[in-house]
């Protein structure tokens, strides 16, 4: 196999070097210690960076220079008032609610499609990525209309006093569903990947499957687990477009936090919906930061084993 | 550590959970989750959709609105799916071609629109283009129409698309190696020559892999776009606002009915996506 020449570790300790003093531009410094033949480096960077910057970059810091422009008591009464207060405690308590949920049941689909064959295995292991692919509108009007009290799943739910549609429960329907493919394509490489030597060596040590399974493979899985659920709980909060049509967005009960930003921007209050938003992107960004942690933690124990 | 050991034990089922009485059951289970969660869903959005008989489907395809939210969806998406086309391969030559300072930060900057809300992805660009946002007044003067027009709705679909192409390209040149445009060049060919017979040719199924979960993405997007497009109809409407409207109005066939286009979009994707990993042996990727 090829060697990749240029690893990303390299990058951190790159040093220009002096050789490169007939050209020493910006490019130059940036560039790391190999010169090389390959072409293209100021074009591709330049483009990129100007590329980020335009689309991302900037655009995302309007949120906070905009957010900045209000005072902290304007800002802490927008943020901290009782309907905000509201959706965040019921955005954060379905996100969780919807991510425990697909840890459990994506644990137990990656699972079988990393272990065992059985008919139709192709099927349901391309079909794992449907969420991703589905827009999100679509899965909620569909996921409405199954748990409406007359549809598909809803006849058999409301006579037992299950209500899904218009209630907390329906918004963890949605982000169950969307959060699913996030914990099973986290955690089935890892169960592929899981030695067979060490599962032999503890079965002929006595260990029964149940304790195989529970003192050497669910701690070899877990971390990938917990990449996984933290990748759907991300998902969960921002998620939007599924959730409108289930939850019924009743404010103080059913109100998520992204919904309450396009209420207020409806009402043309913009820095009240800018403000939400500058709470909802640092968390975000602080489970960005939890996530990529974990996926560095994960990349670790992986050279170990 | 494990005290009680086992006096038979069949030879052969040394795999946790290979017994037929623990596999078969986990197995029911599983599929059973995935009826009820993944299937009945997509199901249920064919079934509603000819609830009403092929006429009223048909009629609402053929609806002027709906012909013109599926253009503007076809374009949105286009364009955002070229542009974070050459984004991508711009982004992945420079990170895995060259080393230089700052390429971890890069990495991570490029998956940020992950990370952000679909509405705050919306609303960044109601900061930047609204009335009263950086250049609202600017375009005013000049009469040029950014939100609540089509190329707000550009924007949304390119911003909450932008990593799509990128992040499946970059790990994939970097463990391919620089050999063989070296090579090429050394024997005499054009940067574009090389770019064109080497390097595009080697990650043709990386490539095709990232356009079509941008394009998925980019044709579904709701949230963003919903913010910036102002749900003028026949105008601004993309199919999934489109889809939106029909379904607020209680007209349920029709709303159905046009999402069955885009839930068959979505099942040719993963139809695609499965095949180029099987093509290619790669593992289904985390979107």
């Amino acid at each position: 196999m090829t060697q990749p020449s240029i690893g990303v570790g390299n990058s951190v300790g790159a040093r220009p070097q002096k050789n490169q003093a007939k050209r020493p531009g910006l490019l130059a410094r940036l560039r790391g210690k190999r010169p090389g033949i390959l072409p293209g480096f100021g074009l591709s960077l330049g483009f990129t960076l100007t590329y980020l910057s335009l689309i991302v970059l900037i655009p995302l810091s309007a949120v906070f220079l905009k957010t900045a422009s209000l005072s902290a008591t304007q800002f802490w009464a927008i943020v901290s008032s009782p309907r905000v207060v509201a959706s965040y405690k019921l955005t954060y308590s379905v996100s969780l609610a919807g991510a425990a949920i697909d840890a459990v049941f994506g644990f137990l689909i990656a699972w079988v499609l990393a272990r065992y064959s059985f008919p139709g295995k192709r099927i349901a292991d391309a079909l794992v990525d449907l969420p991703f692919a589905l827009p999100t509108a679509v899965a909620g009007i569909a996921l409405t209309s199954l748990y409406a009290p007359n549809g598909w799943l809803g006849q058999y739910l409301e006579p037992h006093g299950i209500h899904v549609v218009f209630t907390p429960l329906g918004i963890v329907v949605a982000l169950s569903f969307i959060g699913l493919p996030f914990v099973v394509r986290s955690v089935q490489p890892v169960i592929e990947d899981l030695g067979r030597d060490v599962e032999e060596a503890a079965a002929s040590l006595g260990a029964n499957s149940w304790q195989t399974f529970t003192r050497i493979i669910f701690p070899a899985v877990f971390p990938a687990l917990l990449t996984g659920f933290t990748l759907a709980f991300a998902r969960a909060l921002g998620e939007y477009g599924s959730v409108v049509f289930i939850s019924g967005n009743m404010p103080m009960r059913t109100e998520i936090t992204p919904l309450l930003i396009v209420s207020k921007l409806q009402q043309f209050d913009v820095p009240g919906a800018t403000a939400i938003a500058s709470v909802m992107l640092v968390s975000s960004f602080v489970l960005l930061l939890v996530i990529n942690g974990l996926q560095a933690g994960l990349r670790g124990k992986g050279e170990d084993a | 550590m494990i005290t009680a050991p086992q006096t038979t034990r069949r030879k052969g089922s040394v795999r946790a959970g290979d017994a037929p009485w623990v596999k078969w059951p986990l197995i029911a289970l599983a599929l059973t989750f995935m009826l009820v969660v993944l299937v009945l869903p997509l199901a249920s959005v064919f079934v509603e959709a000819f609830a009403k008989g092929w006429q009223v489907y048909l009629d609402s395809i053929r609806d002027p609105d709906a012909l013109s939210a599926i253009r503007l969806t076809l374009t949105a998406s286009g364009i955002a799916l070229t542009m974070n086309l050459l984004f991508g391969l711009a982004a992945a030559w420079a990170i895995s071609r060259f080393s230089f300072k700052g390429k971890n930060l890069l990495i991570s900057l490029i998956d940020l629109p992950l990370a952000v809300s679909p509405v705050v992805a919306g609303l960044i660009f109601v900061l930047l283009f609204g009335l009263h946002g950086w250049f609202g007044t600017w375009l005013d003067d000049h009469n040029i129409q950014i939100l609540f027009a089509v190329p707000g709705i550009v924007l949304a679909t390119i911003f909450v698309t932008f990593p799509f192409v990128a992040r499946e390209l970059i790990p994939f040149m970097q463990a391919q190696g620089t050999e063989e445009e070296e090579a090429a060049l050394v024997l005499g060919a054009s940067p574009w020559r090389m770019f064109f017979s080497i390097t595009l040719p080697n990650i043709r199924w990386s490539l095709l892999y990232g356009v079509i979960l941008c394009s998925a993405r980019a044709m579904g997007e709701f949230g963003a776009v919903s913010v910036v497009s102002g749900h003028i109809r026949g105008e601004t409407n993309t199919l999934p606002l489109h889809v939106e409207i029909l379904y607020n109005e209680y007209n349920f066939a029709a709303a159905f009915a046009v999402a069955s286009l885009l839930s068959l979009v979505a099942v040719v994707t993963l139809a695609v996506k499965k095949i180029i990993e099987d093509k290619t042996g790669r593992r289904g990727e985390k979107a």
